[in-house]
């Protein structure tokens, strides 16, 4: 029954409504997947009778023919996301055995449309990291290696875990988050498919909080069409996160195979860096080419303000961060280490609790809120942030409809590689990605190669506001002209 | 400087006179059934921790939204205060740790609140009024509370007021001694409670004030303040101010400094302590809370709240003053509390004859129903004589059936017994006799009983009130005192 585990969503899909399986022969194939990829760490809890319950409730609504959008496909979710009575920890220790009495909205809808929960994905802790290597869990392994190689890669992050188990063929898709690149970065990393959606478009309620202004959920699945069948169920208002965005959320599969004819692509020359890879540099001008092939004009374009993006980012969302989790502090839930004053219980519990990187950020995010730095830190970076913004917002207006960029800097690399003695060595990671976060805009990452080495590189798709459909219309092109990348199995 | 603020009363020290400079946060807890942020109950005295919702606790991945009854409260206020009402505003997140502040913040609102500049007219002894101006308003959450007496090791938190919409009312530093700013809490109070905004239960905590004192020479530089935290009595603050403004003077009188610090009032010593130094002060680290947009409303909202503004006590002062002819000071009295001027006005609704009637209605409120409850310790809400009662005897005094003197024996039986006015006048003879050959009888009785009396009073025609004091006397009270006059005009040839 392998099989069963390398289908796309949509010929799964296909399969459950013409009783080809059943959900829980669906589930139980990826189950024993799961189990026999532990050396991955891409789980950091598996939840096989509530997969099964679900399969078999499903299954009967199949039956009755009321199956929804996603019933029986079989779905991993980023432990950010609050699961009702299934422990949520945002993979740190501070939260320890936190079980959420409440279900996020994103995973609410999932379920609603028929999806079934196999368990929680690593994460770096609190997503802060591009590596999945802050987990209190341990790092995740990339299933890529290089060729002939046995050194154990990261997935990237902080989505690692969800990139990871879609590329190992463990779900069918994840739900993750992207800060500043952690759906994207990922999924360039293992030759998946990952959206980070127009800042609005998914409801942050129930997602453990990062950086509130940049936080946005979204899919990372092995297609671009399975991408949009996830998008659609995860997207939609909520009355309950006052920034999620109150409009009809569009039939995103139906913009997969839409043509692109005479669209306008910008080129953006501030994303040419100075000793950019070689591949990667190739791989832009070829999906540039795939792009022109399919109809569509290329056009060179600047976003002047782009070097400012990654500098402003370190102090916005270190900012929001420190303020975020305040509420970790030993008092109502999760890790106590007891003390003899309230001073003395924050201080030890915070220092238990928190990882390093953690802790740098939230000491980076307090030191540009404090009284004589605010000015020259958090309140210039939002000035940077409105010009990045801008600079989007001028490229549009001249009827750009989507920017296409290299996603990352690199292919993914090894784990304890980088970041060790500077940590801002990890931070350039997401020079692509971070932009997209702080203009609010939505972005796609798809695979379109690989390097000389063989590990997946992949492209960056930007587009206009709550214009996905594009993204998904462009992304399938890409796809369609890169072919699909699978890691042999190893594990 | 404001020139409208009233030079207050000067302190004397060695060194001569000292001017006070007093401004004042009022923090009001919002009249709302849910909290700031969270459909949580507002309700008081629950089971501790009984109207925490998850936001409240500050769960992981929890959002704030917006109570817009709380909004419109602000608003409301904002007009009572007359102030500039800001169709944008910002929600901000001011950090700090404590256990009663489960976010590790508080959201409030710091650069942009929602209501700006305004002002309140307080009125002082003697008829005189001092205009303060206000800053500014602005919504934030209130915190939870510690319990430090559970457990002998352990602290304990209710986080039922956790969230609860207060709104912070700054004023400006235009109060000048301890009587403007009881006057000026009492009459921002009196505000609040007309608009329904707050109920201004300053025991349960709804209304508490931080005050911020400092000394200088009259029309000298501003001296350094000190901030008298969370009072939550009208009579503290104005003895906390007293002592605050000595123990500055003798401070600087003494060749010494003042500390900008933050102190408490101790209400069983009268005194003030210090609480924490300006190098102890938190640094808030305030920026816009990110996960709030930014809090917008039209004009037309804001002039729709301004077309259902009840009458506010100025308004009131003023109307009573000119179409019902009491004085300041009279309509200052009955408006000065929602309750008095509701019950007031229920009065004057049942009165017959208004024109005639309605200055007599104020003097009974004020005097005989305000004067007895107080002596009883009573409220106005409680009051054992109804609106309708007072204004059925008010009405038989103008009318002439019974005498001011019979009335207030009316009104004892109505306190005491309950009752129609009206027909317990009937039932116990309580009229006054207007029937002229009656009181004639008792006039001729009392002149020919005595002659040296009749003689002296055609003398001195003043001693005519020994004669009608006696025939008042005859007629047990209810013979009317105009015509118990004319008689003995006529019958004395005086």
């Amino acid at each position: 029954m392998t099989d069963l585990t390398s289908m796309t969503i949509a010929e799964a899909k296909a399969g459950l409504a013409n009783k080809s399986f059943t959900s829980l022969e669906l589930t139980d194939a990826h189950l024993a997947a799961i189990e026999a990829a532990r050396s991955l760490n891409a789980f950091v809890l598996e939840t096989p009778d509530q997969a099964r319950a679900m399969a078999r409730a499903v299954d009967a609504r199949i039956a009755k023919g009321e199956g929804g959008p996603l019933a029986g496909i079989p779905l991993g979710i980023k432990d950010l996301f609050a699961t009702k009575d299934v422990r949520t920890t945002a993979c740190s220790k501070i939260l320890g055995n936190f079980v959420p009495p409440y279900e996020s909205t994103v995973t609410s809808q999932l379920w609603r449309d028929g999806a079934v929960m196999l368990g929680k994905l690593n994460n770096d802790e609190f997503a802060m990291g591009s590596s999945n290597e802050t987990s209190c869990f341990g790092p995740v392994v990339n299933p890529w290696r290089r060729e002939g190689s046995n050194t154990t890669l990261v997935p990237g992050g902080s989505s690692g875990g969800s990139a990871s188990a879609v590329a190992a063929l463990l779900c069918m898709g994840a739900t993750a988050t992207d800060t500043g690149g952690s759906i994207r970065q990922p999924a360039a990393f293992t030759a998946t498919v990952g959206v980070k959606p127009t800042y609005g478009r998914c409801s942050r309620w129930g997602i453990v909080a990062f950086a509130s202004s940049l936080d946005q959920a979204g899919p990372i699945a092995r297609t671009t069409r399975d991408a949009a069948i996830l998008m659609r169920s995860m997207a939609g208002h909520d009355p309950k996160d006052t920034t999620s965005v109150d409009r009809d959320v569009p039939d995103y599969e139906a913009a997969i195979g839409k043509s692109v004819k005479g669209l306008k692509i910008g080129i953006p020359k501030e994303y040419r860096l100075d000793g950019m890879p070689v591949e990667i540099e190739k791989l832009w001008t070829e999906g540039a080419a795939w792009l022109k092939a399919a109809g569509a004009e290329l056009v060179e374009v600047s976003l002047p303000h782009t070097k400012y993006a990654l500098p402003a980012y370190y102090i916005v969302a270190p900012a929001e961060a420190s303020s975020n989790l305040a509420r970790y502090d030993g008092v109502r839930y999760g890790l106590r280490v007891p003390g003899r004053s309230i001073g003395e219980l924050y201080e030890s519990t915070r220092a238990e609790g928190f990882g390093d990187e953690v802790r740098r950020r939230v000491m980076i995010g307090t030191y540009v809120l404090s009284a004589g730095y605010y000015d020259a830190y958090y309140l210039r970076a939002q000035k940077v942030r409105t010009l990045i913004k801008k600079d989007f917002e001028d490229c549009f207006a001249k009827g750009v409809s989507a920017i296409l960029t290299p996603a990352t800097p690199s292919a993914a690399f090894g784990v304890g590689e980088k970041g060790g003695a500077d940590p801002v060595e990890m931070y350039l990671n997401d020079i692509f990605t971070v932009t997209v976060n702080m203009a609010g805009l939505p972005g796609i990452a798809v695979p379109a190669g690989k390097d000389a080495q063989g590990l997946p590189l992949g492209l960056q798709l930007i587009g206009r506001p709550f214009d996905e459909e594009t993204l998904f219309s462009l992304g399938e092109v890409l796809e369609q002209a890169a072919g699909r990348f699978t890691p042999p199995k190893w594990w | 400087m404001n020139v409208s603020v009233k030079p207050g009363k000067l302190i004397k020290g060695q060194t001569g006179d000292w001017e006070v400079v007093i401004g004042m946060e009022i923090h009001a807890q919002v009249t709302s059934k849910s909290k700031l942020f969270s459909g949580a109950s507002t309700e008081f005295g629950g089971e501790p921790n009984s109207h925490v919702s998850l936001v409240d606790a500050a769960m992981p991945g929890m959002l704030p939204v917006i109570n817009e009854e709380c909004v419109r409260q602000a608003v409301l206020t904002g007009l009572g205060l007359n102030a500039q009402i800001n169709l944008r505003s910002v929600f901000d997140r001011k950090n700090y740790f404590y256990p009663d502040s489960p976010q590790g913040y508080q959201i409030s609102q710091y650069k942009s609140p929602i209501v700006g500049e305004g002002e309140v007219v307080v009125e002082l002894d003697g008829g005189k009024t001092a205009t303060v101006g206000i800053e500014r308003l602005h919504l934030e959450q209130d915190a939870g509370k510690l319990l430090h007496d559970q457990s002998p090791t352990m602290s304990y938190v209710d986080l039922n007021r956790c969230g609860v919409a207060l709104m912070e009312i700054v004023s400006k530093p235009d109060i000048r001694d301890a009587e403007q700013a009881k006057a000026y809490v009492t009459k921002l109070r009196s505000i609040l409670r007309y608009l329904g905004t707050c109920d201004g239960d300053m025991e349960k905590g709804s209304l508490r004030a931080d005050v911020n004192v400092s000394v200088r020479k009259p029309g000298g530089p501003l001296g350094t303040r000190c901030e008298i935290k969370n009072m939550n009595s009208i009579n503290f603050i104005g003895q906390a101010i007293e002592y605050e403004a000595r123990r500055q003077i003798e401070i600087i009188e003494d060749g010494g400094a003042i500390d900008q610090e933050t102190r408490l009032f101790d209400p069983n010593k009268g005194e003030t302590r210090s609480m924490r130094s300006k190098e102890e002060a938190h640094d808030y680290r305030y920026f816009p809370d990110p996960d709030l947009l930014p809090l917008e409303f039209t004009q037309s909202y804001v002039d729709e709240l301004r077309s259902k503004l009840p009458e506010l006590p100025d308004q009131k002062k003023a109307r009573f003053i000119e179409s019902l002819g009491l004085s300041p000071y009279d309509a200052g009295v009955l408006v000065a509390e929602r309750e008095s001027a509701v019950f007031f006005e229920t009065v004057l609704a049942g009165l017959a004859d208004k024109a005639r009637d309605s200055k007599l209605a104020a003097n009974w409120v004020i005097n005989e129903l305000f004067g007895r409850l107080n002596k009883e310790g009573q409220e106005i809400t409680g009051s054992p004589v109804s609106a309708a009662q007072l204004a059925a005897i008010v009405g038989l005094i103008g009318e002439g059936t019974i005498s001011g003197k019979i009335a207030k024996d009316l009104f004892e039986i109505v306190w005491t017994e309950g009752g129609d006015p009206r027909e317990l006048v009937d039932a116990r003879g309580m009229k006054q006799v207007t029937d002229l050959s009656a009181i004639e009888k008792v006039v001729d009785d009392i002149i020919a009983a005595n002659p040296d009396k009749v003689a002296q009073a055609k003398a001195k025609p003043q001693l005519a009130g020994w004669f009608v004091g006696q025939v008042m006397k005859q007629s047990g009270g209810k013979a009317n005192p105009q015509a118990v006059n004319d008689l003995l005009k006529a019958k004395l040839g005086i």
